[in-house]
């Protein structure tokens, strides 16, 4: 039993596709990837897990209960960060962060300090003054706060710069590590790449693929790069190869399958070069992309 | 209800409270002010008045009653402090929830441990209390500069008190549908064109019901309901209007609940 549980999810507005058919299962203490480009409807998944949109058709539970039904409990124990960050104007930092904390039921003071203090948030300046990165970390600062058990991160690094995206994952690592489960949305895949555990790629509002991030790295795909001389790009047609191209003097193409048959293959011929590495997962998220959308 | 909320949403209305009250005590200054003079040269005024077709004087507040006396002036008064108390009452009630959803802001409140109801309510309270905040300075300046200005001309305090009484209600209708109207709109840059319309809008409903001498279009205005010449006349608000009113707050509020609980918090796309 995951700790959040969604069942067939389907959101349309009007006609509007916003998710059709969702389904996935994040376990307790997780990173979750959840990563596809933008207007696929990763927003729209987390907003319905927050209750904060209804859901056309499915069923999601976190805690096991039932997110629509039981939204305020289970929010008790969850933190959000929205993709975009907005807050009340002619307000000070201090005094938006002390609303937030006046709606759980637990001593947020202290918490809210170190984090403003990590992430460099001056908490005397008002809001409506603050530019889009520091907008940015008074939403992290209220997302962690209260110390969640889950935590829905919306595109959490757009706005911050190289320095405070490093600080901040170092933030998730930590908070995951004291088992915090945390639902990561991005379109950016190095950097679901570097923090998660498992990713569910979502494209057109349905999720195409879920896997452990090793297994979608590893054991599936490999890049393999040859330059070699006078040869038809038909020799590399074998069952497993996706993406074959040539560029110069090199052939580009993606293998899954059996290595072995490949290496066999490859080592008939008279190599100027070979590189064999695992794609990035921005390489294999194109992938899907062009084998979908070919 | 949530305090944090009611607290919140009431602290936030402060400069709005100020600002409408400093409006409302204004204009009852600057019109009682002009009654020691207006009441000496009243027979003259009144013949004036007399030339005037009466559905005209009738869209102004201004036929049926002995506008030379302090209560008959002061309905004079009191028809246009309702149309500045519409206004504020309507902004509120268009701004209540949907200030935030255009904002993109409804997502910090909605995302917290709370129910829509609590929201809803809380914010209901806060406005209603910053709305009755306001009436008790138009009731102080009311009683404080007819007293001044009277001069030496007796009124009946029972007819002014009906006549203050009625504000709250009056204002909470047009809070009440103020919101109900938002919540039919997806999205708003600006609230405020709205609240306009709605509550002058009211008074227009009024003034030209008045006017064509069509009963049915006036039925629906809170400013037909609590008409000050009315109580100057009677003493009293004509019971089965205002409980047209109540009825129309009631099923504004009801509506609005059954709407707000089930709505899709608009998201940048």
């Amino acid at each position: 039993m995951g700790i959040i549980e969604v069942e067939g999810l389907t959101k349309y507005y009007g006609k509007t596709r916003g998710i059709e058919d969702v389904s996935f299962s994040v376990e307790e203490g997780e990173i979750f990837g959840f990563i596809g480009p933008n207007g696929a409807g990763k927003t729209t998944t987390i907003r319905l897990l927050l209750s904060l949109i209804y859901p056309t058709r499915g069923s999601a539970r976190i805690f096991g209960k039932d997110v629509f039904a039981h939204g305020p409990e289970i929010r008790q124990d969850v933190g959000y960060l929205p993709g975009e960050v907005f807050y009340y104007e002619r307000m000070k930092v201090i005094d938006l962060l002390k609303y937030a904390a006046s709606f759980y039921n637990r001593e947020c003071t202290r918490r809210m300090y170190e984090l403003a203090e990590y992430m460099e948030l001056d908490l005397n300046r008002r809001v409506d003054e603050l530019s889009y990165g520091n907008r940015k970390k008074v939403g992290i600062v209220q997302g962690l706060m209260h110390s969640p058990k889950v935590v829905f991160l919306d595109e959490p690094t757009i706005g911050l710069d190289p320095l405070m995206q490093r600080k901040f994952f170092e933030l998730i690592r930590e908070e995951n590590a004291r088992g915090v489960t945390v639902f990561f949305s991005s379109h950016i895949l190095s950097e679901v790449q570097r923090l998660c555990h498992r990713v569910a790629i979502i494209r057109e509002g349905r999720i195409v693929e879920i896997a452990d991030m090793e297994t979608l790295i590893r054991n599936n795909y490999k890049k393999v790069r040859v330059v070699v001389k006078d040869i038809d790009l038909s020799y590399f047609d074998l069952p497993g190869v996706t993406n074959l191209e040539r560029t110069d003097n090199a052939v580009h193409f993606f293998y899954r399958g059996d290595i072995n048959v490949m290496l066999r293959r490859l080592s008939a011929l008279n190599l100027t070069d070979v590189t064999i590495e695992e794609p990035t997962l921005e390489e294999i998220f194109m992938h899907y992309y062009q084998r979908e959308g070919s | 209800m949530k305090i944090n909320i009611y607290q919140f949403e009431l602290r936030r209305k402060r400069n709005s409270i100020l600002g409408w009250s400093a409006g409302a005590v204004l204009l009852i200054l600057l019109y009682m002010g002009f009654y020691p003079t207006f009441a000496d040269h009243a027979a003259v005024l009144q013949e004036t008045l007399k030339r005037f077709p009466r559905e005209y004087l009738e869209a102004f507040g201004m036929a049926g009653v002995d506008l030379s006396s302090v209560m008959g002036y002061y309905s004079l008064v009191m028809t246009l402090l309702q149309i500045l108390l519409a206004l504020q009452a309507s902004n509120y009630g268009f701004g209540l929830l949907l200030v935030e959803e255009s904002r993109m802001i409804a997502d910090f409140l909605v995302s917290k441990p709370v129910t829509r109801a609590q929201i809803l309510i809380s914010k209901l309270l806060a406005a209603l209390t910053a709305l009755v905040l306001t009436d008790g300075v138009v009731w102080a300046s009311s009683f404080l500069f007819i007293e001044l200005f009277r001069g030496g001309r007796s009124y009946d305090p029972r007819t002014l008190l009906v006549m203050l009484a009625g504000i709250p209600v009056f204002q909470a209708v047009f809070l009440s549908v103020g919101l109900a109207l938002s919540l039919l709109v997806r999205r708003a840059r600006n609230v405020t064109p709205y609240g306009l319309m709605l509550g002058f809008g009211g008074y227009v409903l009024n003034a030209f019901g008045d006017l064509l001498g069509d009963v049915k279009l006036e039925l629906i205005t809170p400013f037909h309901h609590f008409d000050p010449t009315y109580v100057v006349q009677h003493n009293a608000y004509e019971a089965s209007l205002v409980l047209l009113s109540g009825a129309m707050i009631v099923v504004s509020l009801a509506f609005s609940y059954w709407r707000y609980v089930r709505r899709d918090i608009p998201a940048v796309v």
